[in-house]
């Protein structure tokens, strides 16, 4: 191939330097690397949610079916998330905690809407490896805290949802949510 | 080939690879150094058009597939789900609808090169015949996608062709209620066509591998349908034929574009976007496009087993192509009576799927008879015939004397002197 070679070499010059040659190849080459990635970010995208998906991403809870005392949960994004009715004893526990004492330092009152004390809404997955804590039905194990208890690896949150006792790491999430009215949510 | 390569690529880390694995002087040598007639026209930029086209019937197919549900019950509005519902799913499927047109397009397009230059004669007679196999497995692909969207022409035609295989006398009904997994087409046909049409596409892949492997032994033909006579012939792959073929590429992207974006349902059936209910048949069944002649054979036959063998045979006569044309001469260009019934022959399929598109009454079954009858009298006849009848014009003696005319002989003619072609 040497002819090739040397119709190459003839493209370059005798300077060897850039060519309009080289700079078409960039154009070239570039160009279609942007088209690839456009093209290629359409199929990434097609497995983010669906329209469908997002549409029935809120949803409504009334709250007055809910005793003092009680929880129940309720299914969001295909999450459980815990809507907990606290007693007064259970509130006062959760606001009189030092924050140095907790693993994952928060206040009461960060972890509540203002106004509307008696009322925690979670996201019900342990911050540990995902299991559902037990705890919503007064029956239910509720660990040494008063608030749920894990029942795959033995974490324990209080009464505001924060860890107190390993090996979850971090508080249960808190879902957006907001209060319409005095007896309904909507979280989401 | 045991013991290691001596790899000459200077980075070390592919040198590294290179030398376990010689993948990188596999590519160098079959797309990089792979010495290809320098008389190639925009004909053969085809087969790497039709290996773009799998991989984005692949990529898109995959996509869908997250998102498609293969259920009697649910198959229909999950294809309206991707439409509406998922991110870009409108995208994809038009792509993937569009893409098998195209795909049919650029293989038509293929074949018809192949048999203008004589490609499927001697030494390339195999890489033809796996040609046909490709074929025929697009074809099955394409059909089981067809019935995937759950549209009432997808159940009428999954109902149509299963029932092909009833003609055969004995065992055709229990051919057919095994196709189907029950007694009409139903819930576990989808699946199986879900399963199949997933799998078929990468025993495409794995028969392209084939095709390209073979084409790679015998190297490619060109224009003039003359061997190869030495390195003056030929230019290496890359860059003249990554270049040559990126313009195809560009073209065909445009051509798939304009199909996508402005008219992505003109090759498509309105009846399939009624669910399908297997209590009515529409009043015009018709397959895709690319099915069409073929369709057409079958109802020209007056009789039910016929009409199926004729249709399949249709396809079949293609693998014995090279040896009913008798002529030693490969390229159109050189045989003044096949360069011009070849194009008598791809009237007769032009009018086959004309005929295939309108209903089976009046002129158009004779029409179709006619066509169908051309088609056979073509490759059984006239192509056997011809090669002993047909004064060819002469032959050039290289690729090169006619690109260079009588200028001076290249370097390397002296070395190696032409034969006579």
């Amino acid at each position: 191939m040497a002819e090739h070679s040397a119709a190459i070499a003839g493209h370059h010059g005798a300077t060897e330097g850039i060519t309009k040659r080289d700079f078409l190849q960039l154009i070239a080459l570039s160009g279609a690397a942007i088209g690839s990635a456009a093209i290629g970010w359409t199929v990434v995208d097609s497995m983010n949610p669906s329209k469908d998906v997002l549409a029935v991403s809120a949803i409504d809870v009334d709250l007055t079916p809910i005793t003092t005392g009680m929880g129940i949960t309720v299914m969001w994004q295909g999450k459980p998330i815990f809507v907990r009715h606290r007693t007064a004893a259970e509130i006062t526990s959760a606001d009189d905690v030092k924050l140095a004492e907790l693993i994952d330092p928060a206040t009461d009152a960060s972890r509540i809407k203002a106004g509307h004390d008696e009322w925690i809404v979670l996201i019900g997955i342990c911050t540990h490896l995902g299991c559902i804590p037990l705890g919503n039905k007064p029956t239910d194990p509720r660990g040494d805290w008063g608030g749920w208890f894990c029942p795959c690896h033995g974490s324990q949150y209080d009464t505001s949802g924060r860890v107190r006792h390993g090996p979850a790491p971090l508080n249960l999430a808190l879902p957006p949510y907001a209060f319409e009215g005095g007896t309904k949510i909507m979280i989401g | 080939m045991a013991g290691i390569t001596k790899s000459e690529f200077k980075n070390p880390l592919i040198n590294w690879i290179d030398t376990r694995l010689p993948v990188f002087t596999m590519m160098q040598k079959e797309y990089g150094t792979f010495p290809t007639p320098k008389n190639f026209n925009y004909f053969w930029n085809f087969g790497a058009l039709a290996m773009v086209n799998l991989m984005i019937m692949i990529i898109t197919g995959i996509f869908l597939a997250m998102n498609y549900q293969p259920n009697t019950t649910l198959a229909f509005d999950s294809v309206q789900h991707i439409m509406r519902d998922v991110n870009y799913g409108w995208l994809l499927r038009y792509v993937h609808q569009n893409g098998a047109s195209m795909f049919f397009i650029i293989t038509y397009i293929h074949i018809l090169r192949g048999m203008y230059y004589g490609s499927y004669k001697y030494p390339r007679e195999l890489l033809w015949m796996i040609g046909v196999v490709i074929l025929l497995i697009m074809m099955a692909t394409a059909f089981m996608g067809y019935v995937l969207p759950w549209g009432q022409m997808s159940y009428w035609g999954a109902t149509v062709i299963t029932n092909l295989f009833s003609a055969f006398p004995i065992v055709g009904h229990p051919i057919v209620t095994w196709l189907w997994g029950g007694f009409s087409v139903d819930n576990p046909t989808l699946n199986r066509f879900f399963s199949l049409h997933y799998l078929l596409p990468f025993v495409l892949v794995g028969v392209v591998f084939l095709h390209v492997a073979a084409l790679h032994i015998t190297g490619s033909n060109n224009p003039l349908g003359i061997e190869v006579k030495g390195p003056q012939d030929t230019v290496p792959f890359h860059p003249y034929y990554t270049t040559k073929d990126s313009v195809g590429v560009c073209v065909y992207l445009m051509v798939f574009a304009l199909l996508v974006f402005f008219w992505p349902n003109l090759l498509g059936d309105p009846n399939n976007f009624i669910p399908a209910n297997p209590l009515q048949t529409p009043a015009d069944i018709v397959p895709e496009w690319y099915f069409l002649p073929f369709y057409a054979i079958l109802r020209s036959v007056p009789n039910k087993l016929g009409g199926v063998c004729m249709m399949f045979g249709s396809i079949l006569v293609l693998f014995v192509l090279p040896w009913l044309d008798t002529s030693p001469v490969r390229s159109a260009r050189f045989r003044p009576i096949f360069r011009q019934v070849i194009w008598l022959w791809v009237a007769a399929v032009v009018g086959l799927g004309v005929c295939g598109a309108n209903k089976p009454e009046g002129i158009w079954v004779v029409l179709s008879r006619i066509f169908t009858l051309y088609y056979y009298f073509h490759f059984l006849v006239l192509l056997p015939v011809l090669g002993k009848l047909e004064r060819p014009l002469p032959l050039p003696e290289s690729i090169s004397r006619p690109v260079i005319g009588g200028g001076p002989m290249p370097a390397g003619a002296a070395a190696k002197p032409m034969e006579k072609a």
